[in-house]
């Protein structure tokens, strides 16, 4: 008896490891850890639904460690077969490097327009090696009941900005914008690059800084840091040791009435604030002149080139590219956009405004990712350091803006 | 005696797994570093030996050797406080907790030790809660007592910041001396004591002249623990500022710049060979220091044996 049930068992664990041989499993690096339940409960089951066979883990990691965590695991073959990609550089870096696989010629590229390919292609666009999710776009979240109490218009030009913010201090009730400077990043991500395209006229501006024809001491790149020296009286008490959680919950408890955004905290408001949201894009200088939003491809997801499974991993690539898939992650994420061509239909009103604005204002990506951050001093780590000591009045917008300028001819030919 | 001495074999034997061990996991990673620390990528990207040249840039090129200098000094700041207050409150705790007349001594001796137990990720968030200006319980607890005016938004000032962390640390780390002095205090035998009360020598003037005399090799381990934990330091500026070390580098250190420089950071590419140059910078910085307590300090301290 007891040798015929060691038998069983025995043959019970042979033949299910033999089953399990059969099905792949991909595991995805992923920064993204608040998405977690959003892969598992949503995205994956409808992938592995139509896939059998193919079996899906999503395994992210700490956002701020992401980068030096994939590197490791990268480099001691230990990475996952699918790769969150990062914009621009740091996955430029890893397909330089061989670590990542080229993917043009996967059926669902023909899916995205060269702008939101730009972000995961080499210089000279002859390979791409991430397949496009989705991007963010800046603007700023306000708190509808608090407007309509106060009687406030929502702002569309500086004048109208600063007088809304003006008029929400004088009240008293409100602390008048949700920001502080400890973190360092918001200042530069949801301050500079927020509210800079409208004076450096979006790609017009970025595009020229890069061929070296625009200097950032150039008047359309100071104005954003002066209009930011102002923010400094319309924040919160102690805002220079306020982290980036602590602004969030200042909004979402309804203490402040305006969030400098990214639309990627859409549903976390949603869940958190007990009052109606609005939503406006960075306010114009003067009344008639084009508007310019930031619109950042931020997220894509490329293929380990060491990975065991290559056919499985494209067969969800592929799928990742689809419409069917753009329409799931878009509505599963509102305020991560689908980069696709398909349009896609949103269900939230606050993202539907959000992304509403690409019809009526010119798209442009983060003036520091393309290039310009790949020397020593790095650019987009200087601008963080800028935004905040002008914002604090530490340093003088222009001081700043010099100094940035210094750095960038200090290692950047064009600019030199 | 015509046999010879025989090979002690027994000796290698025993030392060996020690040696393995410690050869595997500390001196090859060491000698790694250091020779990491000498190439560089060339324009194909590939690796070059390069000699110097990275002192050269870390000590020569006026970024580098900015940020170099100011981590260096904001650490030697850093180190001054824990040498300030740390340890002279960690002495006086301990001689407090050996007052024989003191009740419920070993009350506070795990109280004043647990902090050092806890995890910085929560010693560093703990801190930024209770000072933080929004949700701390720090501007209510000074409104209480009508100094309200006093409070600032220290982690976020420049001029603060550093101070503030290193106080943090203090007041984590402060039970480690108080222990080892402790314990020192203890073995100091009652024979002395006695014979210091038999001349007359008792309360503060006994503890000035009879017993920091017998603690001091016991003070000079605690310094150069304290030298170099603190020039190795990292975690709670990380946890607590971030790997920019905000307000404005005000509280970068070496162990934060290595992390942003060998790690990379956001947009920053990391860059190990710069990264291994400043490891090996600060390696020097420690055994430089540890030497001068060797050889300058410990050979003169007086021993007492009882």
């Amino acid at each position: 008896m007891k040798k015929t049930m060691r038998f069983a068992l025995l043959a019970s664990t042979v033949l299910a490891s033999a089953a399990q041989a059969e099905d792949v499993t991909l595991t995805i690096e992923s920064w993204r850890n608040d998405d977690l339940s959003i892969w598992q409960d949503t995205i994956i089951p409808a992938f592995e639904a139509a896939n059998p066979g193919i079996k899906v883990v999503f395994a992210p990691s700490a956002p701020a460690e992401y980068n030096a965590v994939l590197n490791s695991k990268l480099d001691a073959g230990s990475a996952g077969d699918l790769i969150t990609c990062r914009p621009f550089d740091a996955s430029l870096e890893l397909y330089n490097k061989g670590q990542l696989a080229d993917l043009s010629g996967l059926a669902s590229m023909a899916n995205f327009s060269d702008v939101a390919k730009s972000a995961w292609q080499t210089d000279d666009g002859a390979a791409t090696f991430c397949v496009p999710m989705a991007s963010v776009i800046h603007g700023f979240i306000f708190n509808a009941d608090a407007f309509a109490e106060l009687g406030i218009e929502v702002p569309k030009t500086e004048a109208e900005f600063f007088a809304a913010l003006d008029k929400i201090k004088a009240d008293g009730t409100y602390i008048p914008m949700a920001m502080g400077t400890n973190d360092q990043w918001e200042a530069a991500t949801m301050g500079y690059q927020n509210i800079g395209p409208n004076y450096w006229k979006g790609e017009e501006g970025r595009k020229a800084l890069i061929a070296g024809t625009q200097k950032l001491t150039d008047e359309a790149w100071v104005a954003p840091y002066r209009q930011l020296a102002k923010w400094k009286d319309y924040l919160g008490d102690g805002f220079e040791a306020q982290t980036y959680p602590d602004s969030q919950n200042l909004f979402t408890l309804g203490r402040a009435a305006i969030y400098p955004a990214g639309s990627w905290e859409i549903s976390g408001f949603n869940a958190q604030a007990g009052f109606k949201m609005g939503a406006f894009p960075p306010p114009v200088p003067a009344v008639g002149d084009d508007c310019y939003i930031s619109d950042h491809t931020d997220i894509a997801l490329g293929m380990n080139a060491k990975t065991a499974h290559p056919d499985a991993a494209k067969v969800f690539l592929d799928w990742v590219g689809s419409p069917e898939f753009a329409t799931l992650y878009a509505n599963a994420l509102p305020g991560f956009f689908s980069l696709n061509s398909t349009p896609v239909e949103m269900e939230d009103p606050l993202a539907k405004e959000f992304v509403g604005w690409r019809e009526t204002c010119k798209p442009t990506i983060r003036s520091t990712y393309q290039i310009l951050s790949r020397g020593t001093p790095n650019l987009e780590n200087e601008t963080w350091n800028a935004s905040a000591n002008v914002i604090k009045g530490t340093e003088t917008p222009e001081d700043a803006a010099k100094r940035l300028q210094d750095g960038l001819a200090s290692w950047y030919a064009p600019q030199k | 005696m015509a046999q010879r001495k025989h090979v002690r074999w027994h000796i290698a034997v025993f030392l060996a797994p020690a040696v393995l061990v410690y050869t595997a996991l500390m001196i090859v990673p060491l000698f790694g570093t250091l020779n990491l620390s000498l190439f560089n990528l060339d324009e194909t990207k590939t690796r070059v030996f390069a000699g110097l040249a990275n002192f050269a840039t870390l000590f020569g090129d006026p970024r580098w050797s900015g940020a170099f200098w100011n981590a260096l000094a904001n650490n030697a700041w850093f180190f001054v406080v824990h040498m300030l207050v740390q340890n002279p409150v960690g002495i006086l705790l301990a001689a407090l907790l050996s007052s024989p007349r003191l009740r419920f001594s070993a009350f506070y001796r795990t109280a004043i030790f647990i902090p050092t137990i806890l995890s910085f990720v929560i010693v560093g968030f703990v801190w930024k809660l209770i000072l933080s200006p929004i949700w701390g319980i720090a501007p209510g607890m000074l409104d209480a007592v009508g100094l309200k005016s006093l409070f600032a938004p220290w982690l976020g000032k420049e001029e603060y910041a550093l101070t503030t962390l290193a106080l943090i640390s203090v007041w984590q780390f402060v039970g480690i001396p108080m222990m080892l002095i402790y314990a020192a205090l203890l073995s100091i035998p009652d024979e002395v004591i006695e014979a210091a009360e038999m001349d007359g020598v008792t309360g503060w003037s006994q503890f000035w002249k009879i017993k920091l005399p017998l603690i001091l090799p016991s003070i000079g381990i605690i310094s150069i623990l304290t030298f170099v934990g603190n020039f190795n330091a990292f975690d709670l500026i990380y946890v607590a500022q971030g790997a920019l070390a905000g307000p404005n580098f005000a509280t970068d250190i070496l162990g934060t710049f290595l992390y942003r420089t060998f790690f990379g950071f956001q947009l920053q590419l990391g860059d190990p060979h710069m990264g291994a140059t400043i490891a090996t910078a600060m390696f020097g910085i420690i055994l430089v220091g540890v030497c001068f307590y060797l050889f300058a300090i410990q050979t003169r301290l007086r021993r007492y044996q009882f």
